[in-house]
């Protein structure tokens, strides 16, 4: 399909290069790694090479800290179930409002189970509380979790510095880098966290495989009991094709790295300089001087996101929203909620997330396009005027359910 | 992306009488905070005739809000205001080939907004009694605020009775642990546990829906059928009131009050349920409950 893909923080497309590095292992190299013929003899050799890619990538001390998963998901839920399962005696743990539901709604099964989850604030740019998160570690701290960079907004929490305050007090630190890796230089060995998980589609590899980073020494209980896969930690047969194809996406990703921090960050500025030069009322969210080089996410006041993303849809452009309609809950984003964003703006914010194959002809058509598009769903709007939102006495206070 | 039918992207797309009605004379403005969306209904109302002569709208919200908004302006033109008032939020769904679950709360809004203009128009006061919650149960577009309460109203315990009451839960079954996380936090309240078992789920086929006059007559003939056994013991039982899915007896004699009253009770509302192929809860009646102190010693 020929569009203008700016959705990469839901997931990019798989380059061409992993692609062709991965189908051998769907064909002549079939065989399962621990196998001791010749079916499979190389594909051991693939692995580790993978492991390395993946490895470097991190800035990971030893390749043995690299176990794969299938996916972001598991992870994050093994990361936390490890930690509490690892110290049974520690019953409290603590996160961020602005979490993905993978690290969220299992805090939140560890909730029913009888665990105290912290849910640490942010203030209106996202930004949390070192001090409450200070007060809040104890030794009763099974394990913290907080995310490099948020999915939706892009704005990065200060994860190096709250895995120091953590190792300090004796807290297990686990960090969600699901969309930090790739887009920032990572030097894992050097720093404290002890758990960090990635995800594969993120990074032009495929759907279905993920990491996690183990610090050597951390203490650790599989979530997949069963052969000795990643020694133990993680059993069943190894997804050997899109292990593979995860070594060589880090590769580049390592290669791309300037690229992605000088000219997509430019081309990112010049799509929210460009829109917010052409709409009136409306703004970007989040933490914007200390966001991954990528994203944009900008509220378009008194409209909804869904309906923005249908037409943009209409001229083959993809972006996603914050919207409630968009995600099939009712709630409106809870980045948005939780950033105190006014529900009618949250409703309007539609995420832009570039790759480094966005071109600057695309940019350019969308910042072309997107003007129209608004006025168009303002005209509508109850809440809009003829060029403005409507006056303070006619105000538009619908009854509401 | 949601599987909007044509009909829907057609009126999203190019919506119908968008925009203010400058001489309107009934105005209803709805909205729903919590899913963002908000509704601006404008009519032109004939007062002779009562008709709708004309209608628009505003509308900040999704797709299928904007879609459901541009219908209901479509459907309502020339109708009287008292047909009007029988345009059912499932009416606007059929107009557009039907809306994904999700969506269907987007032509309650319609509804709702219909509703409230003609309140206007007639200068009563419109109240809106409908709640919001998370959508539950895809298959039927149920969501936790229904189900709640009417766990809550009934004192019911399983997720069987939820199926039966609300239908939620009753389809792929993938809902039950939500609905059973409901049903934990209101037996709580009642300071009762919740008891997990596995679901049956009913027989597809349910018989052809009875008229009231011959429910009663199946409920009668049941309680007939139990009758000669309680008579055995020097009891009775009388039905004394049919109310929904709430039928209430007076048990008299001998069983009013008796150990086996509510192991009988239980028995006879199985059977209720197995002829009338539908949950009921059987529940003696306050009038029996107060003879059945008084007779006693
Ligand atoms: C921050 C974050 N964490 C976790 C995930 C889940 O990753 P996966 O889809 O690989 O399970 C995502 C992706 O949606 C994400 O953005």
């Amino acid at each position: 399909m020929d569009g203008i893909y700016l959705d990469n923080n839901a997931t990019t497309r798989v380059d061409d290069a992993v692609v062709a590095a991965m189908l051998p292992f769907f064909s002549e190299q079939f065989g399962n790694p621990s196998s001791m013929h010749s079916f499979g003899n190389k594909v051991g050799l693939a692995i580790k090479k993978a492991r390395m890619q993946v490895q470097e990538l991190l800035g990971a001390e030893h390749e043995s800290e690299i176990i794969f998963t299938s996916c972001g998901t598991e992870s994050d839920s093994t990361a936390l179930l490890s930690a509490v399962k690892a110290n049974p005696e520690k019953k409290e743990i603590i996160t961020t409002v602005l979490e993905h539901p993978a690290i969220l709604a299992q805090c939140s099964h560890l909730e029913k189970e009888g665990y105290k989850i912290h849910t640490l604030k942010v203030d209106e740019k996202g930004r949390l509380d070192l001090d409450e998160y200070a007060r809040l570690l104890s030794d009763r701290v099974a394990v913290v979790s907080a995310m490099w960079a948020n999915n939706e907004t892009g704005s990065y929490f200060p994860v190096l510095k709250m895995a120091e305050m953590a190792h300090a007090a004796g807290v297990l630190f686990h960090s969600d880098a699901v969309q930090a890796v790739g887009k920032v230089p990572i030097d894992l060995k050097n720093s404290k966290i002890d758990m960090l998980s990635l995800s594969g589609h993120k990074l032009h590899a495929p759907k279905g495989i993920g990491v996690l980073y183990l610090k050597r020494g951390v203490r650790f209980r599989p979530l997949l009991r069963g052969g000795n896969q990643e020694r133990g930690r993680r059993a069943g047969t190894e997804n050997t094709a899109s292990i593979v194809a995860l070594g060589v996406a880090c590769e580049l990703a390592q290669a791309a790295m300037h690229y992605e921090n000088t000219e997509v960050r430019r081309l990112r500025d010049k799509l929210e300089a460009g829109i917010l030069a052409r709409v009136p009322r409306a703004f970007a969210t989040g933490d914007v001087d200390n966001r991954l080089p990528n994203t944009s996410n900008i509220a378009f006041e008194f409209i909804e996101g869904e309906a923005i993303l249908l037409l943009l849809n209409k001229f083959g452009i993809a972006a996603s929203s914050g919207s409630a309609c968009t995600s099939g809950s009712l709630e409106p984003s809870h980045v948005m909620r939780a950033m105190g964003i006014p529900y009618t703006a949250a409703h309007g914010t539609t995420r832009f997330s570039l790759s480094r194959y966005t071109t600057e002809a695309e940019i350019d058509r969308v910042i072309q396009v997107t003007p129209g598009i608004v006025a168009q769903l303002r005209k509508i709007s109850p809440y809009w005027g003829e060029t403005g939102p409507v006056a303070e006495d006619k105000a538009f206070a619908p009854v509401y359910a | 992306m949601w599987d909007y039918s044509d009909k829907v992207k057609e009126h999203f797309f190019s919506p119908r009488n968008a925009g203010a009605l400058e001489d309107a004379n009934a105005v209803g403005d709805v909205g729903s905070l919590n899913c963002g969306d908000a509704l601006r209904l404008m009519l032109k109302v004939d007062a002779d005739t009562q008709t709708i002569q004309d209608a628009r709208f505003q509308t900040f919200g999704c797709g299928s809000a904007i879609a459901s908004s541009s219908a209901l302006t479509e459907i309502i033109k020339g109708m009287k205001l008292d047909d009007a008032l029988k345009v059912s939020n499932q009416d606007i769904a059929d107009y557009l080939d039907g809306l994904p679950p999700e969506k269907m709360h987007c032509s309650v809004m319609g509804r709702e907004a219909l509703q409230a203009a003609i309140a206007n128009f007639r200068g009563e006061v419109w109240n809106d009694d409908h709640e919001e919650g998370a959508l539950i149960c895809k298959c039927f577009a149920i969501d936790a605020v229904l189900i709640e309460e009417t766990v809550r109203a009934n004192s019911l315990s399983t997720v069987e009775d939820v199926i039966n009451y609300t239908k939620a839960g009753g389809g792929c079954s993938s809902c039950h642990e939500g609905i059973e996380e409901i049903l934990v936090k209101v037996l709580a309240e009642r300071g009762e546990t919740f008891s997990p078992h596995n679901v049956e789920l009913p027989e597809a086929a349910k018989p052809a829906k009875l008229t009231n006059l011959q429910r009663i007559k199946r409920i009668e003939s049941v309680l007939d059928s139990v009758r000669p056994q309680l008579q055995r013991d020097h009891g009775d039982i009388e039905l004394v009131d049919v109310d929904g899915k709430t039928i209430y007896v007076n048990m008299t004699g001998a069983c009013a009050g008796c150990q086996m009253e509510a192991m009988t009770l239980q028995g006879i509302q199985e059977k209720l349920m197995a002829d009338l192929g539908e949950f009921v809860k059987l529940v003696p009646s306050r009038a029996g409950s107060l003879s059945r102190a008084a007779s006693r010693p």
